[in-house]
């Protein structure tokens, strides 16, 4: 290969980062789509105090379920609340819970897991039991008696959803583990006097993670609604604050007078769990060689 | 064949542990807290002493292992102690509001297998074309959609407006088996919708999987027709899977049907321990979550033994 060819070789060989761009967008706009929502939603939870037109607790007693007008494009609730303001001010709600469950699910699932695999022995037969055995509960049940404990409220709850998580995320790490500790580069890192740590940080955790990332992007979507399901229970946000489960179950109360009410929560919540599940299927399928793009 | 009784008795050893396991972290979890069960009892300005009463009358002073043996043992003899609240018979509330559940998940699980199953079948026989991705955007949609929100539309839709369907309530299936599966109809599709999307999903994939093997290949080019491959040899490939897909839904059913229940407000167990544990009425949370769990892993074992019936290597492997 002479001099020149080199450069030329790698430009083919890795184009630039416009190009990469632009055909991943053509490739899958699916999760294109749902990047750009979720950015957007991300956005206006962030900026919420800002882009709301109302504040989501002000109540006027003399606009009780008023339908969608200039003032109000969403119209208002039971309360005299805006509802565009609420939907809004659910929105960092939402994601909070979401992100706080799986990030229970992770802290808790991942190292048991990365553990019990590398391990092995007795201790994982022990801790593989205890997996099985919190499996075997209906999750929403186990969530439910575990903020019953703790007391209701939106951080409680998603503490015992992330709770309820975290032994699916074990078993898929512990599997997985299992797979890379036996193959022949961790036995020549061994060799080589790596140690345990070196050893799990440096080959066993890089390999395990990609189906956990996959994983952890699907069960934000379980979240999002198991969140929405205990709001709707009223084990989670408490009033006055403003949830899209919670707006839910408010809405409910009211379906005979207002049912145009029940619409814009149910659709933030749809479109908001279909943003979740469609990136990680997109991750799934491109983080994995030997799946075909059908 | 002969090898089932051993099959079912290995599985049954293996699951008493689960069980006793399961049972074990709620009961821990419920105690470990903070929250003292003896003030829901006492009321708010019961006095030290009457508390301290009340904790030695229920046990609450004693280790938290001693008070799980203690129940463990009650339960065993069939009696899983008394609602903090009403002070009826756990086992008593429990079995009263069981049919109701049991009722809108099995109406469930049957609507979904007829939906779901055929709608797996058509997308991976016609995998790639137009009808096979609106099958499949359909069931991903079906997947995203909060169950309890298409409840209330359908209750808007199919009870308030066109009043094909009352809007709350159940009826015992034994008391009346027409008016129960009316009643129960509305929340069984939304409990169902979810189910068929996972089963569509699933079917579809497990299918595709055999249609890639190498002998569906050789059958293919001895001219087989693709239906014929489908209904002869695909579905008779993931059978197991099938019935294992059926099985792990029953603990998805059960999930949503606490949620459901309170939609149509019906007195099943979902209703039970959503309101027990708000107001920390622990041992019937408890109660609920033994003989859910014990449903659940019995139900895995049924399915289990269905497997090893269908399929040869499966009871070799266990």
């Amino acid at each position: 290969m002479t001099a020149e060819a080199l450069p030329a070789a790698a430009a083919r060989a890795r184009p630039s980062r416009f190009a990469r761009f632009r055909r991943w967008v053509r490739s899958d706009p699916r999760a294109v789509l749902s990047i750009g929502y979720l950015v957007l939603l991300l956005a206006f939870a962030l900026g919420a105090p800002l882009i709301a037109p109302y504040s989501p607790i002000e109540q006027n007693v003399a606009k009780i379920l008023a339908p969608p007008s200039w003032e109000h494009w969403l119209g208002t609730d039971d309360l005299g609340r805006d509802v565009l303001s609420r939907l809004i001010w659910g929105a960092p709600n939402s994601l909070y819970a979401s992100l706080l469950a799986v990030t229970v699910a992770i802290v808790l699932g991942v190292p048991i897991g990365l553990f019990i695999g590398y391990i092995g022995g007795w201790v994982d037969q022990a801790f593989s039991r205890l997996i099985d055995a919190l499996l075997s509960f209906p999750f929403i049940v186990l969530a439910i008696a575990v903020t019953g404990a703790l007391g209701i409220g939106l951080t409680n709850a998603m503490l015992s959803v992330g709770f309820a998580f975290a032994p699916f995320l074990a078993r898929l790490v512990r599997a997985q583990t299992l797979v890379v500790k036996n193959a022949l580069y961790v036995d020549a890192a061994r060799g080589f006097g790596a140690s345990t740590f070196h050893i799990i940080w440096r080959h066993i955790v890089p390999n395990a993670i990609q189906p956990v990332i996959v994983q952890v992007t699907l069960m934000l979507a379980i979240a999002l609604l198991a969140e929405a399901s205990l709001s709707f229970l009223s084990l989670g946000v408490q009033p006055p604050a403003a949830s899209w489960g919670g707006m839910l179950a408010r809405a409910y109360n009211y379906i005979e007078i207002a049912p145009e009410q029940m619409y814009t929560p149910g659709i933030a919540i749809l479109l908001t769990a279909l943003a979740f599940n469609a990136l990680g299927e997109s991750m799934r399928v491109a983080l994995d060689p030997t799946m075909k793009r059908r | 064949m002969h090898k089932l009784p051993l099959v079912i008795g290995n599985r049954l050893w293996q699951l008493l542990p689960i069980i006793v396991l399961a049972t074990f972290v709620v009961f821990a979890l419920l105690h470990l807290v903070p929250g003292d069960p003896a003030l829901v009892l006492a009321g708010d300005y019961a006095s030290d002493e009457r508390l301290a009463e009340i904790r030695k009358l229920y046990g609450f002073d004693q280790p938290l292992v001693v008070q799980y043996g203690l129940w463990l043992l009650q339960v065993v003899q069939g009696d899983l102690g008394r609602s903090l609240l009403s002070s009826q018979p756990v086992l008593e509330m429990i079995l009263h509001r069981l049919p109701n559940t049991l009722l809108i998940a099995t109406y469930a699980l049957v609507v979904a297998a007829f939906v779901g199953i055929p709608l797996g079948v058509l997308a991976a026989a016609r995998s790639g074309s137009r009808l096979d991705s609106f099958v499949t955007s359909i069931a991903s949609l079906g997947v995203a959609l909060p169950s309890f929100w298409l409840a209330m539309l359908l209750v808007l839709h199919f009870s308030l407006q066109l009043r094909l369907f009352p809007t709350t309530g159940a009826v015992y299936f034994t008391t009346d088996p027409l008016a129960a599966i009316h009643y129960a109809t509305l929340p069984s599709l939304a409990l169902a919708v979810g189910v068929i999307a996972e089963l569509t999903r699933q079917v579809r994939s497990a299918l595709l999987e055999v249609f890639n093997s190498q002998y569906i290949r050789t059958l293919r080019a001895k001219g087989l027709s693709r239906t014929a491959i489908v209904w002869q040899h695909g579905l008779r490939n993931i059978s197991v899977t099938l019935l294992t897909l059926l099985g792990l839904q029953v603990n998805r059913l059960l999930s949503g049907a606490v949620v459901i229940e309170a939609v149509f407000a019906i007195p099943g167990v979902g209703t039970l321990v959503s309101y027990s544990a708000i107001n920390k009425d622990f041992p019937v949370v408890q109660g609920v979550v033994l003989i859910l769990v014990t449903m659940v892993i019995l139900i895995n074992l049924i399915v289990d033994i269905f497997s090893a019936l269908l399929d040869p290597r499966v009871a070799e492997a266990s």
